[in-house]
């Protein structure tokens, strides 16, 4: 039976394919939410790819939508569409564009500008409070991304509307567009800045699977609180010369790179 | 008219259970009516329009009708991206509602005049984009967008603006999209107005026995272009007029559909066009609104009614 972390070898594998083909970018976030995508994908969203509007499914909105190769590559594999479909990307003519969009089937909401996925989410979360739905909404944030101010205007008012239905995951790669997150601006401590705000809060190795897969358990409660997991995670997680490297925001593999990461991959 | 907004959406709200109000911290001594009566459906999100703009994205993806309001260039120009991308592209079901439209509030400086909004909110597309010019045109407006589904804006002048249609024996129950109001019929000449220079343009033509025609523009886009052509064929001058920018503006609008019409030979020949309206300029000083609009140059001289 596939384990989550086959699963995510899947999703890295389907990923790196599209990246190369389409010489595209951005596989270092694709990968370091990779482990995320799958065990949300795998064990923990209520999600039906045969009815993806279906209107008691859990919501997941990913806000760094230039990441969307490991999105697409997971939806993909779980069969929300033909996978072969997503041969298509990026290329003239193809409805998978290189930033998440929501004319792609199990995709809520298109993005590619940063700090717009978590206001959403609190109006879903606050949809689902006001119709007294079951339902959850998961948000992905890269780190970044609390670069921007409109997140923080979500950060403040979710505690208040007590929106213990949102669940906000950190995809703490550590790297943003121009380099070192601690470089840029730092935005330490984060665990403390969210409990500061008043939510509840989770740190772990986004990576470990039974990690994460227990954090998302806890997150099933019915505090008042919002939750928050920040990921420890490693920018182009998987293959050893795009780990923790800035290069691999921009850089697409050539295919000696593409057959060495294929390899490790595969191990 | 803002009274006339929130009677109205009280009205609609008893009648269409999706009908959401957002604030952001602004619309004391407005809103309390609705909060009475619709306590769950009403949120005051703080003082944070790109989270509102957000969050009215997702509730309306959720099936809600969700009208937010703030003034001046608040729930426009400080959440333009929110509004192109969360609210148009996504083509989902809010209202935005921007109190203070032109130099409303005067005095409170260049912050608070709401005076381009238009010009960019025009080129977004999906948006139907409003403008009404009297407490009547309001309400109907208001209703128009508590049944359409989709995108819109709706500029509103501030508080106690007279009804105009009512005093030239008009009334307007409702309109469709892109319905042009004529208000004063008359010859040779017709005065284009849009949102609150509807007032001050009758009584110009009245005051000095003019006789030109009136009409409100309550929408700025989209327009009917068949009721548009019908209109232009009368005339042999036409005067827009606008509390807004004239670069992109109303005015602009109108040479555009003009220039449109001619080149796919709807129409053979136009009238000639005087458009006025703020000529790309800030201004810094303090006076009441009619001061501002004096100041900027939006105001008819009896020259441009002499053929």
């Amino acid at each position: 039976m596939q384990t989550s972390k086959d699963f995510a070898r899947e999703i890295r594998n389907v990923t790196l394919k599209m990246v190369y083909n389409a010489k595209a970018s951005h596989i270092g976030g694709a990968f370091s939410m990779a482990d995320i995508l799958s065990v949300l994908y795998h064990n923990v969203l209520k999600i039906d790819p045969t009815e993806p509007d279906n209107e008691n499914r859990d919501r997941f909105l990913l806000s760094k939508g230039h990441a969307c190769t490991s999105l697409y590559a997971t939806l993909g594999l779980k069969g929300f569409f033909e996978l072969k479909e997503l041969d298509s990307y990026a290329a003239n003519g193809s409805k998978f564009l290189a930033h998440t969009s929501h004319y792609i089937p199990g995709v809520e909401i298109s993005a590619g500008s940063l700090g717009h996925a978590l206001p959403i989410a609190c109006g879903l979360a606050i949809a689902a409070q006001k119709k007294h739905k079951t339902w959850k909404t998961y948000c992905l944030l890269s780190d970044g991304e609390l670069n921007e101010g409109s997140n923080w205007e979500s950060i403040l008012l979710a505690p208040q509307l007590k929106l213990n239905n949102l669940i906000l995951i950190i995809d703490y790669n550590k790297i943003q567009s121009f380099g070192f997150v601690k470089d840029v601006i730092d935005i330490e401590p984060l665990s403390k800045k969210f409990e500061a705000f008043n939510w509840e809060t989770y740190e772990i190795n986004g990576h470990d699977h039974e990690e994460l897969l227990a954090t998302f358990k806890l997150c099933d409660n019915d505090g008042p609180k919002p939750k928050v997991i920040i990921c420890n995670t490693i920018k182009g997680k998987g293959v050893s010369f795009m780990e923790n490297k800035l290069l691999w925001h921009y850089k697409s593999p050539s295919e000696e790179e593409y057959n060495q990461a294929i390899g490790e991959l595969n191990l | 008219m803002r009274t006339a907004f929130i009677k109205e959406l009280i009205e609609e709200a008893k009648k269409n259970k999706n009908i959401f109000l957002i604030v952001a911290d602004l619309g004391f001594s407005v809103v309390e009516p609705f909060i009475e009566l619709f306590p769950d459906r009403f949120l005051n999100v703080g003082i944070a329009e790109q989270n509102m703009a957000g969050i009215a994205s997702g509730l309306a993806t959720e099936g809600y009708n969700v009208y937010i309001y703030s003034i001046g260039n608040f729930p426009t120009l400080r959440c333009m991206e929110q509004i192109r991308y969360d609210i148009c592209y996504h083509n989902v079901n809010v209202k935005i509602i921007a109190v203070g439209g032109g130099y409303a509030y005067a005095s409170l400086g260049a912050s608070h005049h709401a005076t381009e909004e238009i010009g960019m909110l025009r080129t977004i597309p999906n948006l139907t984009v409003c403008a009404p010019g009297d407490p009547e045109e309001m309400r109907a407006i208001t209703k128009f967008t508590s049944a359409h589904n989709g995108p819109c804006y709706i500029r509103i002048g501030k508080a106690g603006e007279p009804e105009v249609h009512k005093k030239y024996d008009k009334s307007i129950a409702e309109v469709k999209s892109g319905d042009i109001l004529n208000v004063i019929n008359g010859t040779d000449i017709a005065v284009f107005s849009t949102g609150s220079m509807l007032d001050y343009s009758a009584n110009f033509i009245s005051n000095n026995s003019l006789k030109a025609s009136l009409y409100s523009f309550p929408f700025i886009k989209p327009l009917n272009k068949n009721q548009f052509t019908d209109i232009l064929k009368k005339y042999k001058r036409i005067i827009t007029i606008e509390e807004h920018q004239l670069n992109g503006g109303f005015g602009s609008t109108i040479l555009e559909l003009i220039n449109d019409l001619k080149e796919t030979k709807t129409i053979s020949s136009y009238p000639e066009i005087k458009r006025v309206g703020i000529n790309n300029a800030f201004y810094s000083i303090a006076g009441t609104q009619d001061y501002l609009r004096k100041l900027a140059g939006i105001e008819l001289q009896l020259n441009y009614f002499e053929l």
